[in-house]
């Protein structure tokens, strides 16, 4: 492994790893916001205490977000100096308006929201809640539409004397075709892996809830406990089901429109995606292929639907789609010798991996939807097992969704645009710092073992509070509307780490 | 003036606007072995910058993306240039951020004091090494015709440099000090009072001498003035902790710091990063700023968010503003230690 490499194995990990916290970050904060508007209006404790109940995963999981997410900001100083040069000019917008406009905005007013119960007046402390919501969900719009312009550069001429790609209209950057179809599908992911949380853990404790009261001797234990089923859990689970099925068509719809947009743009990727080595005219969509792994020459299809691909590329089953072969032939002819051609592997099977994930949260949104019907509330333990089991789906299919997205646009840092710039394009191999490899692997090693450290951690903090529960001390709201207390008499805070 | 300059001021404020804030918190992190003898006078501690933290280190990252915009150049060769005090100043903080907020999350004193090393590393790391990058970035590294640092590690660890690293360290230090004794009543004052005296007068003789090296080896004319005030500020300083008066040190504290910094960016203007192979190479804020048109946008930007974001911010110190005493830290709600 050279530094190429070494810094390549390091943006992926560290990436994949920010990109494990940012979904629940991005989809828990309004749904949260959602939980607390309900308790403003309803007056019911139930809410406040989902709220804070889904609150301590939320902040859990945003410290760890936050702290892999500042590593992202330097690393493209520090391992690809040489894009930054390139792109600066381009990238460095988006990035410094995702600072200033939105990060900025969450930070604040998530501290003022943790430690604002009971100090701020009721709805200036919700408004804190759906500001984080909505400067997570701006960082998520600035950020990618960064890198869609790696994707599909526009909004930019290439200045020849600097060599380097320089800006010519926020406007278009901003409002990038790919940009466009990529944020809705992130955002979409996001309520996704939030909903499924919040069932997962909602439906486990229903289930959970409802066998205590069966085992239950005591008959006031029995009715609390089928009472926080009833009137807690079984609400918030099928809300956060409803925000599972609306997700899931939300993923479908901008999905096709983004894989539209790719066919277009970005052939190569999508004819890897498919394992389509030759042009075909009316291309079918492979379901399970065999093979040696990245030969395009040596796999077979095993089964595949007829002229499924074209379809979806063009709305029409007989179009022609060029295959992987001649656009490596075309892209020699157009940009030189060298290879174009993607990871074949990885990009066919993290393909798969990202839709068949959602199979996970489908189920379980189904499943479950059909087991509260008219008034039911679910005791059966596979029920129980089934909400567990489907909460970590998304974000597997969030990672793969991203490795297929990143590894499919290889070679290329900066994906030439067909109808763009010819010269604002970049092989990662011209992108990366003139690093000595050993350096670049110490950061490489450290990065992943603390990044390992605290996952584990993470992982264990989220299933001891999913195992705790709901707690005592949150059973009633603190007082509402407390004025600031000048007087000087010391009165227990709230709140304190 | 144009963009260029303004957006070099732009980064300086953002920086500025970072060791002002994050000062205070590193030091509040770095005197918790000194100041926080039981759990509850480290919650103190920890939740007089609880709910600004955040907020504050997000000028770091702003600051980091405004380089990045407006001068690519300078972003590229800094960061890929001091790439392991950078490496070691993220694992700290990262250290720091995870420590802060799951501390209380286990009720447990081994889970506690493994989170408060998070805590002190976070602080002690970032509070040294910045002082180190700065005072390197104004005394200029090797950078070579292809506007690349080829200087090792360990020339980065030259005298100036390390004197840059003492001064941040203990000019944080007394910033924490000072601020705890304006956030805190009760003993966590009185003792942050006393300690903010005896730290004075060594910042006075560290940060001065980095202040006068800086001065004589890289200002300029009008400099001068930040050397005067920061001086000023800082036998003030002295002066006001020997009284206990924590609000009008912190004033002091703050335009020590603010003076430092400037003194530090005015010095190196108008080069972002000289170069001590030769001058040509230098990057200036001429040949490695972004096009006129990116300055332009990111101008409008800055020039209507920035105000709301200081106003937003100073709001939630507003909120925020009361002392608190070791009586007015709730139980513990944490998760009991595993008993398995």
């Amino acid at each position: 492994m050279d530094a190429l490499d070494v810094s390549r194995w390091q943006f992926g990990i560290t990436t994949v790893y920010h990109f494990i916290l940012v979904p629940l970050t991005i989809g828990l904060a309004p749904l949260i916001a959602v939980m607390q508007t309900m308790w403003v209006i309803t007056k019911k404790d139930h809410w406040y205490r989902l709220t804070k109940f889904f609150g301590k995963f939320f902040l859990i999981n945003f410290a760890l977000g936050v702290a892999t997410g500042i590593v992202q900001e330097f690393q493209f100083g520090m391992n690809w100096s040489e894009y930054s040069r390139f792109v600066g000019d381009v990238f460095g917008a988006p990035l410094a308006l995702e600072g200033l406009v939105a990060f900025f905005l969450e930070s604040t007013f998530l501290g003022l929201w943790i430690f604002g119960w009971g100090r701020l007046p009721k709805l200036v402390h919700l408004a804190t809640i759906w500001l984080v919501a909505i400067g997570v969900n701006a960082s998520a719009f600035f950020i990618i539409a960064a890198n869609s312009f790696m994707q599909h550069p526009v909004g930019a001429v290439y200045n020849e004397e600097r060599g380097r790609a320089e800006l010519t209209s926020i406007w278009e950057l901003l409002t990038n075709n790919t940009a466009l179809a990529a944020f809705p599908h992130v955002v979409a992911g996001a309520f996704l892996t939030a909903g499924t949380f919040i069932a997962g853990i909602g439906g486990w404790w229903m289930v959970r809830n409802m066998r205590r009261a069966k085992a239950a001797t005591d008959p006031v234990v029995a009715a609390a406990n089928e009472n926080t089923a009833r009137t807690m859990f079984r609400p918030v689970t099928i809300f956060a089901m409803w925000v599972m099925v609306a997700s899931g068509v939300g993923l479908a719809i901008t999905g096709d429109i983004q894989a539209k947009l790719m066919f277009e743009q970005q052939p190569m990727k999508m004819a890897s995606a498919e394992s389509l080595c030759h042009t075909e005219t009316g291309a079918d969509f492979s379901i399970l292929t065999v093979g040696t792994q990245n030969n395009c020459e040596n796999i077979t299809q095993l089964i595949s639907i007829p002229g499924l691909t074209s379809f979806l590329a063009n709305g029409d089953p007989n179009s022609t789609l060029m295959g992987v072969t001649e656009l490596q032939a075309q892209y020699e002819e157009q940009f030189g010798p060298g290879n174009y051609k993607p990871n074949l592997f990885v990009t066919y099977w993290t393909f798969r991996a990202m839709i068949g994930w959602a199979a996970g949260s489908a189920i379980l949104a189904v499943v479950g939807l059909w087991m509260t019907r008219g008034g039911r509330v679910p005791d059966q333990k596979w029920f129980g097992w089934l909400s567990l089991l489907a909460i970590p789906t998304p974000f597997l299919g969030n990672s793969a969704g991203w490795v297929f997205t990143e590894m499919g646009r290889q070679p290329w840092v900066v994906h030439p645009n067909p109808t763009g710039v010819d010269q604002i394009r970049l092989l990662v191999d011209q992108g990366v710092s003139d690093h000595p490899t050993a350096l670049v692997f110490a950061s490489l090693i450290t990065f992943t073992l603390v990044y390992a450290a605290l996952g584990v951690v993470w992982f264990m903090l989220i299933r001891r509070y999913a195992i705790a529960g709901p707690s005592d001390h949150d059973m009633r709201p603190p007082g509402d509307e407390v004025p600031p207390d000048d007087s000087g008499e010391p009165k227990q805070l709230s709140f304190a780490y | 003036m144009g963009l260029q300059e303004f957006w070099f001021i732009l980064v300086a404020v953002l920086f500025v606007g970072y060791f002002v804030l994050e000062g205070f918190d590193f030091g509040v992190g770095m005197l918790f072995p000194v100041l926080g003898r039981t759990d509850t006078r480290r919650r103190v501690m920890l939740n007089t910058i609880g709910p600004v933290w955040d907020g504050n280190e997000v000028w770091l990252i702003t600051a980091g993306g405004a380089m990045f915009a407006a001068f690519p150049d300078w972003y590229a060769t800094l960061f890929s240039g001091f790439y392991l005090p950078l490496l070691l100043i993220l694992v700290a903080l990262i250290l720091r951020i995870c420590a802060i907020e799951w501390r209380g999350k286990i009720d447990d004193p081994t889970w506690r004091a493994r989170c408060d090393v998070g805590i002190m590393i976070g602080s002690w790391v970032p509070a040294v090494l910045w002082g180190v990058a700065f005072a390197n970035i104004v005394r200029g590294v090797a950078i070579d015709e292809n506007k690349k640092v080829v200087s090792g590690f360990f020339e980065l660890l030259n005298p100036y440099a390390l004197l840059g690293g003492a001064t941040t360290a203990i000019v944080f230090a007394l910033h924490g000090a000072v601020f705890l004794a304006l956030k805190t009543s009760g003993e966590v004052r009185e003792d942050s009072v006393k300690l903010a005296a005896r730290l004075s007068i060594p910042t006075v003789v560290v940060a001065g001498a980095f202040v006068l090296w800086t001065q004589l080896a890289y200002g300029k004319g009008w400099t001068w003035i930040l050397v005067a005030v920061a001086a000023a500020a800082l036998v003030g300083v002295v002066a006001l902790t020997a009284v206990a008066r924590e609000g009008w040190a912190f004033v002091l504290t703050t335009v020590a710091v603010i003076a430092t910094v400037v003194l530090l960016f005015g010095s190196l203007y108008p080069n972002l990063m000289p170069s001590t192979i030769d001058e040509a190479y230098n990057l200036t804020i001429y040949n490695a700023s972004s096009s006129p048109y990116t300055l332009k946008v990111m101008t409008w930007a800055a020039v209507f968010v920035t105000p709301v974001v200081i106003g937003y911010q100073a709001w939630t110190y507003w909120v925020f503003r009361q002392r608190i005493s070791t009586a007015q830290i709730p139980p513990s709600i944490g998760l009991p230690a595993k008993s398995r």
